[in-house]
């Protein structure tokens, strides 16, 4: 096989024939054409074409050609391709036919000033979008009290069995090692003052107010908000909605109702869950660790955990289940129609709850605070 | 035994996802610069045979041949080749959709060959001008239509000149306009590139316009039913379902 490439010129009066040699393969080493806005002089009139030689041949020489034709069409000079194999001949011919007329939607670059003011729209239309939505949820209860909404009783007891005790285990691993981290840290510094003991009070306030719901929600949000978004996005898409909608029920009522209620109604039970198995954590820690005895660990944590604790944890992790839910919901409700949405609805419902949770939490902490509960 | 002129050569091939069977002992060969049909029910298992053909799916049992060579018992380097200088046009077009129409047709080229970038360019757009999308460069798959897409995932395809064109129920979802004009299109690009081509569809406009030679697969009897030039089956054929399925008739009878 001949692996190089030649392009002969002769000049013959008015014409010129070029003579192609060898193999004009993509994978072969191009030799370098000449440079043809020279070679067509004015005196030429026609070009011929020379294949008699001619290996193998793929798009390069479609390329060459369609290169020539172009400097010979702007020289006015005619090309005779008789000269040229017949596959490449309609193929020449086929990328001159007339082609479809591109719609005028033609993807643009934008640049810094145009990103920004689209942001900004972006990001009012989803304000308007969160309050709307907030609104809609609302009418859908006022259904479900009197009456009138459409959900299948099958769909809440499953949501209730998929937001709790499917949960479970990842809930108790999660907590039981933040719980362990907190009394080993805590451990540390209380070491110093002699105050060992107190890690059963660190522990275990941290887990009830704080870290229990938080780590819950977190998990809740990574888990089932998640999945919330792709099931109701997939829907989207699969115009499984608009089936529902047709049918004269209410989407809201039938998919984001026992959802929402679903994980508001786990969410607490999913948070004292934590909080018992973090304290569990700490325990581990202060018995086997700082050598306290179980006993006096116990009694500890009792004394310093009162009920309103648990119940600050509580009235907490039911704003974060609802959260969750409500972006799981609102970021698949409003899912765009392609696979490539479902991905991006699943994310935002990720981020967007796990920001308003931080935003929620500070906020309860403050206000609590000024209360003095 | 394979003969130089069979480009692919199926031999007993048993299709199955584990210990479902799909098809058994199918057995046909497909001749260089042919077009040929795989045709049959939804279900059948049209699909799974491109995906054997293609080489992305192990054949539970039996041998494919491409140009004499098995390919499973080819080397990993070989089957990625052999994988190379095949096209294959997806249902949608699955165009990647975070690139434009023109990135699309060229990372193959940029990946796989050593040309300037210069030369891509100019790569692409006749590309793109064969199939008839001169100017779309820009364009992302979204905002095209249907028919655009199809014929820019062929584009796409026939990017690396490949010697054999796979496409995967090429007239579905399009409007029978758009279908004859696709349907034409490949006609013309059989003649001119010379590649062979392989087509799962049950349009029957498509496959009496295109096939030179056919394979009808069964759902229930697992298997093929009949091979062979469909306006010959369609006529001849012995299986009574072959007629029905090629004339549109269900009340045929024997």
């Amino acid at each position: 096989m001949n692996h190089k490439c030649a392009l002969l010129v002769s000049e013959n009066k008015d014409t010129l024939c070029l003579t192609f040699q060898g193999s004009w393969n993509i994978d072969v080493i191009p030799c370098t054409p000449p440079d043809f806005n020279k070679i067509f002089t004015s005196q030429i009139k026609t070009i011929t074409f020379d294949t008699t030689q001619l290996g193998e041949w793929d798009s390069r020489l479609l390329v060459e050609l369609s290169h020539i034709t172009k400097i010979a069409a702007k020289k006015e000079i005619t090309i005779n391709s008789d000269g040229l194999p017949s596959g490449i001949r309609k193929l020449l011919q086929l990328t001159r036919k007339e082609t479809l007329t591109p719609p005028d939607n033609k993807y643009s670059e934008s640049g810094v000033v145009e990103e920004i003011g689209l942001y900004c729209i972006d990001f009012s239309k989803q304000v308007v979008e969160m309050l709307t939505f907030t609104g809609e949820i609302l009418l859908s209860y006022i259904r479900l009290f009197t009456g009138k909404a459409r959900y299948l009783k099958k769909d809440f007891v499953f949501f209730l069995y998929n937001c709790g005790p499917q949960a479970l285990p990842i809930v108790t691993l999660i907590s039981f090692l933040v719980g362990f981290t907190l009394a080993f840290i805590g451990a540390v510094q209380l070491k110093m003052f002699g105050a060992d003991i107190y890690v059963a009070n660190l522990v275990g306030v941290t887990m009830t107010r704080e870290m229990g719901p938080m780590m819950a929600a977190i998990i809740m949000a990574g888990r089932t908000g998640a999945s919330f978004a792709a099931q109701l996005g997939t829907m989207q898409v699969n115009e499984e909605v608009d089936a529902l909608q047709t049918m004269g029920i209410n989407p809201l009522d039938f998919l984001v109702l026992p959802r929402i209620t679903a994980l508001i109604i786990m969410m607490p039970l999913l948070a004292i869950y934590a909080d018992f198995i973090g304290i569990l954590g700490g325990f581990f820690i202060g018995c086997f660790s700082l050598d306290i005895s179980p006993i006096l660990y116990y009694e500890q944590t009792i004394k310093a955990i009162p009920l309103k604790h648990f119940l600050v944890g509580m009235t907490k992790s039911v704003v974060f289940g609802y959260l969750i839910a409500f972006f799981g919901c609102l970021k698949g409700m409003h899912c765009g129609r392609s696979a490539g949405a479902v991905g991006k609805a699943t994310t935002s419902a990720v981020v967007s709850a796990i920001v308003f949770i931080v935003i929620m939490d500070a906020g309860f902490t403050f206000f609590f605070n000024i209360l003095g509960i | 035994m394979t003969s130089p002129n069979n480009i692919i050569e199926v031999q007993n091939l048993t299709m199955a996802y584990g210990d479902f069977v799909l098809q058994r002992n199918l057995s046909f060969t497909i001749q260089k610069g042919s077009i040929f049909t795989i045709m049959g029910e939804s279900g059948c298992g049209k699909s799974t045979l491109l995906r054997h053909l293609t080489g992305l799916k192990r054949p539970a049992a039996g041998d494919i041949f491409f140009s004499g060579n098995n390919f499973w018992e080819c080397s990993k380097e070989k089957r990625v080749q052999r994988m190379q200088q095949c096209g294959v046009l997806y249902q949608s077009g699955a165009l990647w959709s975070s690139m434009t129409i023109g990135e699309n047709v060229a990372l193959p080229l940029q990946q796989f060959t050593d040309l300037s970038p210069e030369f891509i360019r100019e790569l692409v757009e006749l590309k793109l001008a064969l199939v008839g999308l001169k100017g779309f460069e820009n364009y992302r798959p979204s905002a095209i239509s249907g028919g655009m897409r199809k014929r820019a995932g062929l584009a796409r395809a026939i990017a690396l000149d490949p010697d054999i064109l796979f496409f995967d129920e090429p007239s579905a979802g399009l409007d029978p306009i758009s279908s004859t004009m696709l349907d034409e299109l490949i006609l013309e690009l059989r003649d001119s590139l010379g590649a062979t081509i392989v087509i799962v569809t049950h349009e029957l406009p498509s496959i009496f316009a295109l096939a030179d030679n056919s394979i009808f697969l069964d759902t229930e009897s697992r298997t093929m039913l009949a091979t062979g030039n469909p306006t010959i089956l369609a006529k001849e054929s012995e299986s009574l379902k072959v007629r029905q399925f090629l004339s549109r008739n269900v009340y045929l009878t024997d």
